[in-house]
């Protein structure tokens, strides 16, 4: 496939929408005169430079941590045999399946639950921050980085649908039973809160950043 | 830019607000942000039919999917065969049946309403008529409901839950996984086949 730069050959020739007046809808990327407020192609608002944005992404970042920590806490999963009772935590979990020997499946878990949740607040806040504060970080290092946090998110979801696969096909009367914990809800509602706070990102304050 | 030409002719990026003049490129060719990078225009010959052709197979699997089980086990004679619809109904009473529509929604409903969308705007644009009524907002929602569309990560739980309890019992995948596993690659065949400039630029034509 052949990729055909457009027009402005040098890197530092770059003009943006603000330098020359106008505003581009993120949308449908059609562009308007600066001060025009909603695009008429596609009806999504339109503006410059959201400077509410930090704000709605904190707020969704704070509300995403504050269920992270009962999604830790209480139990993900119960599971019932003939012989014993177990509730399971997100770690607890998957510790047990290190204990079964199962160290792929542990890895999974491992890695939707705890690494991309952890590392998705880590940097949601790194790229708001260094886009408050200005940063000698590369623009394009950022923004690929902010790319993984849109792209990635969503696939924590992976152990609540593992929580109701589980406890909907582990009904096998008194031989096992598997019953969803309320870490489940949490857990899903952290999930779509960082995914919130991430798509409130204006990813053009990225840019914006490297001129200061 | 010395002389800033008609702003018809200008494109900019959402990701990085740089300012290009457009230029269209060829079928199968694409038009990069040299800045940030971002796929700017990347149209396909046909991709209207293309696309259309997909979503509707994309509609009958989703459908078919949610009612075929997709995980049999067996357990000292005890058998149980589960479907999506199942599976999200488990949480069941209590604060937890939040889990259960969110389930339903992100599996089920968001890919079923992406497709129709989708066929609701580029039917008429492949036709050549005049788009159908309210065609950017429905074309609006369905860009906005992408990332919520979560039926291939449900694919991947399937997988995981088949091997968490595999000692516990006999586990065996069921007509609805490879039905999931087929839908995840439609999926991404549809979105990569999608030009988005091109379609809010045909909605604008015609109007």
């Amino acid at each position: 496939m052949q990729v055909v730069g457009m027009e402005l050959p040098r890197k530092d020739d770059i003009v943006t929408a603000r330098d020359i007046g106008v505003v581009g809808c993120q949308r449908c990327t059609k562009v308007w005169p600066l001060g025009t407020t909603r695009c008429t192609r596609c009806g999504a608002r339109v503006i410059s430079r959201d400077r509410l944005a930090y704000q709605r992404v904190w707020a969704w970042w704070l509300v995403g941590l504050i269920c992270y920590i009962p999604a830790n806490l209480y139990p993900m999963l119960e599971t019932r045999t003939l012989i014993a009772s177990q509730a399971d935590t997100i770690i607890g979990g998957v510790l047990t399946l290190m204990g079964h020997g199962s160290y792929g499946v542990a890895l999974v878990i491992f890695v939707a639950s705890v690494l991309i949740p952890v590392g998705k607040f880590l940097a949601i806040a790194f790229l708001a921050i260094s886009a408050q504060r200005g940063t000698r970080s590369p623009s394009l290092q950022r923004m690929g980085l902010y790319e993984i946090v849109e792209y990635i998110g969503r696939w924590s979801m992976i152990d609540v649908f593992v929580v109701a696969i589980l406890s909907a096909l582990v009904q096998l009367n008194a031989l096992a039973t598997v019953t969803p914990g309320p870490a489940a809800l949490f857990f899903g509602m952290s999930v779509i809160f960082t995914m919130l706070s991430a798509q409130s990102f204006d990813a053009r304050l990225i840019w914006d950043a490297e001129r200061r | 830019m010395s002389a800033t030409p008609p702003l018809q002719d200008l494109i900019v990026c959402p990701n990085c607000d740089a300012v290009y003049s457009t230029q269209q490129p060829g079928f199968g060719e694409r038009a990069v942000c040299t800045r940030c990078h971002t796929v700017l225009i990347a149209p396909r010959r046909r991709a209207g039919a293309q696309i259309i052709a997909v979503a509707l197979a994309g509609f009958i699997l989703v459908l078919a999917a949610s009612v075929f089980p997709f995980l049999t086990i067996e357990a000292g004679g005890a058998q149980n065969a589960v479907s999506v619809l199942d599976a999200a109904l488990v949480f069941g009473g209590g604060p937890l049946v939040l889990v259960s529509l969110g389930t339903i929604a992100m599996i089920i409903f968001i890919p079923l309403l992406r497709v129709m969308l989708v066929i609701y705007v580029l039917l008429p644009v492949v036709a050549d008529r005049p788009p159908a009524k309210h065609a950017a907002w429905a074309f609006s929602l369905s860009e906005a409901l992408r990332p919520w569309s979560m039926a291939e990560i449900f694919a991947i739980g399937c997988a995981v839950a088949l091997i968490k309890v595999a000692d516990l019992a006999q586990i065996a995948f069921g007509p609805a996984f490879w039905m999931f596993c087929i839908l995840t690659v439609l999926v991404v065949v549809q979105d990569s086949f999608l030009c988005r400039w091109s379609v809010w630029n045909s909605l604008e034509k015609t109007t």
